[in-house]
């Protein structure tokens, strides 16, 4: 069968899952089966359609699985926000809409993506412009301690570090296709270590200053983390030199360690997760609430989970229970919904996802698109790991989204242009000579 | 570049694989520690979304009923006030006060938690919102009766002390009457709480009062069911007769230096039924106390913690007759260190109108179903074979003789043997403060109904005069119900 007649057939159960859920939810908040969700699952199998046919016309040659992978993740978060809040199902939906035209946007204006190299400093300097927005006094905006969102008119929450994590990706990957010959021979010889010329190594140095400025300025250890593994990562498969990444992972972690004992809520945060339950740091503003309910929700969810929309998000009476369900807490919630099951099926639809953007990197013929395509699935997978990795205690929980899950436009949008970046990577790679 | 690329696809498998790690631990391996801290409130709201089942009497009128709360939140009623508090108890998780009382024993039942199979079926289906049902034993006209008898007769003594009833059929063990006074109304847990009298209290299963001659039954049936007496067996009741150095005086100072069993129970003499303790010895006393259950807690389907054991008591715990401690000859006649539960002394009334075994007694009928059906009996269970079933027709004899002739007349029915024995304690002879009691079973030749019937720190009361009326209004209720249902 043809690559996309693959990617329509696989888009199916994506649609039937939504509907399946849409159906389940419906059933248990109103103890009947109403049409409406054959109706959702339609609309949404007419809009991954949509974009199917889109994928056909502009990369015929692109991985048949990585759409209708976003696809399965995408049916996860709308029905886990629907079960959580209509309303806020409703944006969601429109979000998907919008993700999926700056989708489409991104396959036909830049089917040759590679003259962005072009624009490689103006992207990165518009990045790191992004990432001090929400720092700009009026309009940055602070959540629990970290400036991540920047409101604008209209009252709605702008998240540039989506976008910024795009941008630095792109620079990286054009600065380094150039580079990574002198990074690899090196110019000095200091204690047998090569050590690159100052101004080749100059930018890097740039890059990991970028990251610690992050952490100091924005104030959140998980975005930083995102954006310099993503970082560690693009240098690694660069050089293919285990040294750079080791020692930039001791500088960061000597940043971190700074930070987390310096720097108010990021040691708040820090001891919040090594304690969760410590009755003080539980009652505590900005405390360890957030983290303990998101472990009780989990505990309750068992091996087969509770059933859609039967998890406890609310008290009885209607009181705030699990904090942020719809965003940092999402996991959380599919956890005590689905169980440790619906948790490993998610886990492995982000594994496949990633497994396929290492594919498209691998199968790339040239450095700027390998690098590329390594860097975005490499940021994409991080994100999924600072966020899963925090709602489970496997490090601090800091404030990012899941992947095309969590409610979030910025998230919704940024993260369907990484996708097309990434089959616009594939369609190149596979197209036949 | 695909080294390095595979190798850091490698390294994003294993971050991903200790993400489920990480899940799998608070899902399944932590996830009862989880339920279990005391910051997680999840047990206690998911218990306020349950409808709790409702508690059922034997004639169908609701005990206690969930009502929709705030939200998807239930709670919990009791149309019958004041009359069963201390016997259901109560149920308000939203209090953050634990349950008391039949809410409490039946918990899991009520909260549809009972069978290994539903639950896990409500953990397929996700719905398992509602409670069974609990049908008891209990008979509210009875109780009421026993409720207003037992005020009355406070009120009657100008004391307004407490006092209680508990009746059962000995044949099943089923409970009908478990009445407590004072009560409280669970609807006002914080009045019941400060008001005095302790009303929280039941003393049918909390109480815990000498039990006077009653319990001179308990030294009749290991008279007789060791083999050493005979209801015609002679003793000596002398007035005055020293036991353990001390002189022991009949009531009304009465002198029967030749009487037999049958009459010494029946005009309750002291000096004899000491006598009779004294030769039967410590051994064979503790043996009888013990197959009527005392030494240990009521074998009732009642919170452990709201039931308290009888016996003698040195320094506040149980001990056995065997103990030197004991003056054995005292505790024949239920003085000395003896203390009881209302309860107990019911089951010594209960085993000799069962022909000699007691049976377990129990407020539980039976589980019913949402829908109202029965999902499981409650079975009749056997505690003890207390005597010989030739021992249980002497002493049946001996205490219809009671109320025929004795002490007990006024327990007395139209028409119905009544078998019975009076009691009344010295509590403080100088102001003349007494503890009355009374035990009886009826019809005395096919017995249904046992109870016990007692009244705290009376004003001079008899068992005779201020307990056994009340035990002939509660058993007239109780034997006319039962005749009319066949």
């Amino acid at each position: 069968m043809k690559a996309r007649n693959r990617e329509l057939f696989a888009l199916i159960p994506a649609s039937l899952l939504l509907a399946g859920g849409f159906a389940a939810v419906f059933i248990q908040s109103k103890s009947k089966i109403s049409s409406l969700s054959l109706s959702y699952g339609a609309i949404f199998l007419g809009l991954c359609l949509a974009g199917h046919i889109v994928v056909r016309l502009t990369v015929p040659d692109a991985d048949p699985y990585m759409f209708p992978l976003v696809a399965v993740l995408a049916s996860i978060g709308l029905v886990m926000i629907y079960r959580i809040n209509t309303d806020l199902a409703l944006q969601q939906a429109q979000w998907f809409v919008i993700g999926l035209i700056l989708f489409a946007a991104t396959l036909v204006f830049l089917r040759d993506y590679r003259k962005l190299e072009r624009y490689r400093y103006t992207i990165a300097a518009v990045s790191l412009g992004l990432l001090l927005l929400p720092r700009v006094p009026g309009i940055g905006q602070q959540v629990n301690g970290a400036y991540l969102g920047v409101r604008l008119p209209g009252g709605v929450v702008f998240q540039p570090t989506e976008f910024a994590k795009i941008g630095i990706v792109i620079f990286l990957a054009s600065y380094l296709r150039d580079t990574r010959q002198v990074l690899v021979q090196g110019g000095h010889k200091i204690l047998g270590l090569n050590i690159p010329r100052l101004k080749h190594l100059g930018p890097l140095l740039l890059i990991w200053g970028a990251a610690m400025f992050m952490l100091i300025f924005i104030r959140d250890l998980g975005s930083s983390l995102m954006f310099f593994g993503g970082f560690l990562a693009v240098l690694y498969v660069a050089t293919g030199k285990v040294s750079y990444p080791f020692v930039g992972l001791l500088l960061f972690s000597l940043g971190a360690w700074f930070l987390g004992t310096h720097v108010g809520h990021v040691h708040d945060r820090v001891d919040a997760w090594l304690n969760p339950f410590d009755p003080v740091l539980y009652n505590r503003t900005g405390g360890s609430y957030q983290l303990a309910q998101s472990l009780f929700a989990q505990g309750d969810g068992g091996v087969l989970g509770k059933g859609l929309g039967e998890g406890m998000i609310t008290t009885p009476s209607g009181g705030a229970l699990v904090p942020a369900p719809q965003t940092d807490l999402i996991y959380a919630v599919i956890v005590d919904d689905l169980g440790l099951t619906g948790a490993c099926g998610v886990i492995a639809c982000y594994l496949l996802f990633v497994a396929r953007g290492f594919k498209a990197a691998t199968m790339a013929r040239d450095s700027f698109s390998t690098l590329l395509a390594a860097g975005l699935t490499s940021v994409f997978a991080l994100q999924v790991f600072v966020i899963v990795g925090g709602v489970t205690k496997v490090i601090p929980l800091t404030g990012v989204t899941l992947p095309f899950i969590s409610y979030g436009g910025s998230s919704m949008v940024a993260n369907f242009v990484l996708l097309a970046l990434l089959l616009l990577v594939s369609d190149r790679a596979r197209r036949p000579a | 570049m695909t080294r390095p690329i595979v190798r850091l696809f490698a390294l994003f498998t294993i971050l991903f694989a200790v993400l489920v790690g990480f899940t799998a631990k608070w899902t399944v391996f932590d996830a009862k520690n989880l339920r279990d801290n005391p910051l997680n409130k999840r047990v206690l709201l998911e218990e306020l979304q349950i409808d709790r089942g409702t508690i059922f009497a034997q004639n169908g009128t609701v005990l206690a009923k969930s009502v929709k709360g705030v939200g998807k939140s239930w709670k919990r009623e009791y149309p019958m006030g004041d009359l069963f508090a201390q016997t259901i108890g109560w149920s308000y998780p939203a209090r953050g006060i634990p349950d008391t009382g039949t809410e409490l024993f039946r918990r899991d039942a009520l909260l549809g938690k009972s069978d290994a199979l539903s639950a896990a079926f409500g953990q397929i289906n996700g719905h398992k919102k509602i409670g069974n049902g609990l049908k008891t034993w209990l008979d509210p006209e009875a109780q009421r009766v026993a409720m207003r008898d037992l005020q009355q007769a406070a009120a009657q003594d100008g004391t307004g002390h407490g006092g209680a009833v508990v009746a059962m059929d000995p044949r099943t063990g089923a409970v009908k009457v478990m009445a407590s006074i004072p009560s409280f109304a669970p609807s006002d847990l914080n009045a019941a709480r400060t008001s005095t009298g302790s009303p929280l209290l039941n003393r049918v299963t909390q109480g815990q009062y000498p039990p006077g001659s009653t319990f001179k039954v308990v030294t009749a049936v290991a008279a007789i069911d060791s083999g050493k007496y005979t209801p015609e067996s002679l003793v000596d009741g002398s007035n005055g007769q020293p036991f353990s150095g001390v002189p022991l005086n009949n009531d009304d100072n009465g002198d029967y230096p030749n009487v037999n069993l049958t009459d010494a129970l029946t005009f309750s003499v002291n000096t004899a039924w000491a006598n009779v303790a004294t030769s039967l010895g410590r051994d064979t006393m503790t043996t009888y106390m013990r197959r009527f259950g005392f030494d240990r807690k009521p074998e009732l389907d009642y919170p452990a913690d709201q039931m308290l054991p009888s016996g003698a008591r040195v320094k506040g715990t149980i001990v056995p007759p065997t103990d030197f401690n004991v003056d054995l000859g005292r505790l024949g006649i239920g003085q000395d260190k003896l203390t009881v539960t209302p309860i107990q002394m019911m089951e010594v009334a209960a085993a000799v109108a069962n022909k000699g075994v007691l049976m377990q007694p129990r407020i539980g009928d039976k589980i019913l179903d949402p829908d109202g059906q029965t999902l499981r009996r409650i079975v009749a269970e056997k505690q003890s074979r207390v005597m010989k079933p030739s021992t249980a027709a002497s002493v049946n004899q001996m205490m219809q003789r009671v109320v025929d002739e004795g002490t007990g007349t006024a327990a007395s029915l139209q028409g119905i043997q009544v078998a019975g024995k009076t009691g009344t304690a010295q509590i403080d002879p100088a102001a003349n403060v007494t503890q009355p009691w009374f035990i009886a079973f009826a019809p005395a030749n096919n017995p249904t109904i046992a109870i016990a019937v007692t009244l705290e720190r009376s004003q001079g009361g008899f068992g005779g005069t201020v307990a056994a009326p009340i035990a002939r209004d509660v058993l007239e209720v109780l034997l006319r119900q039962a005749g009319s249902t066949g």
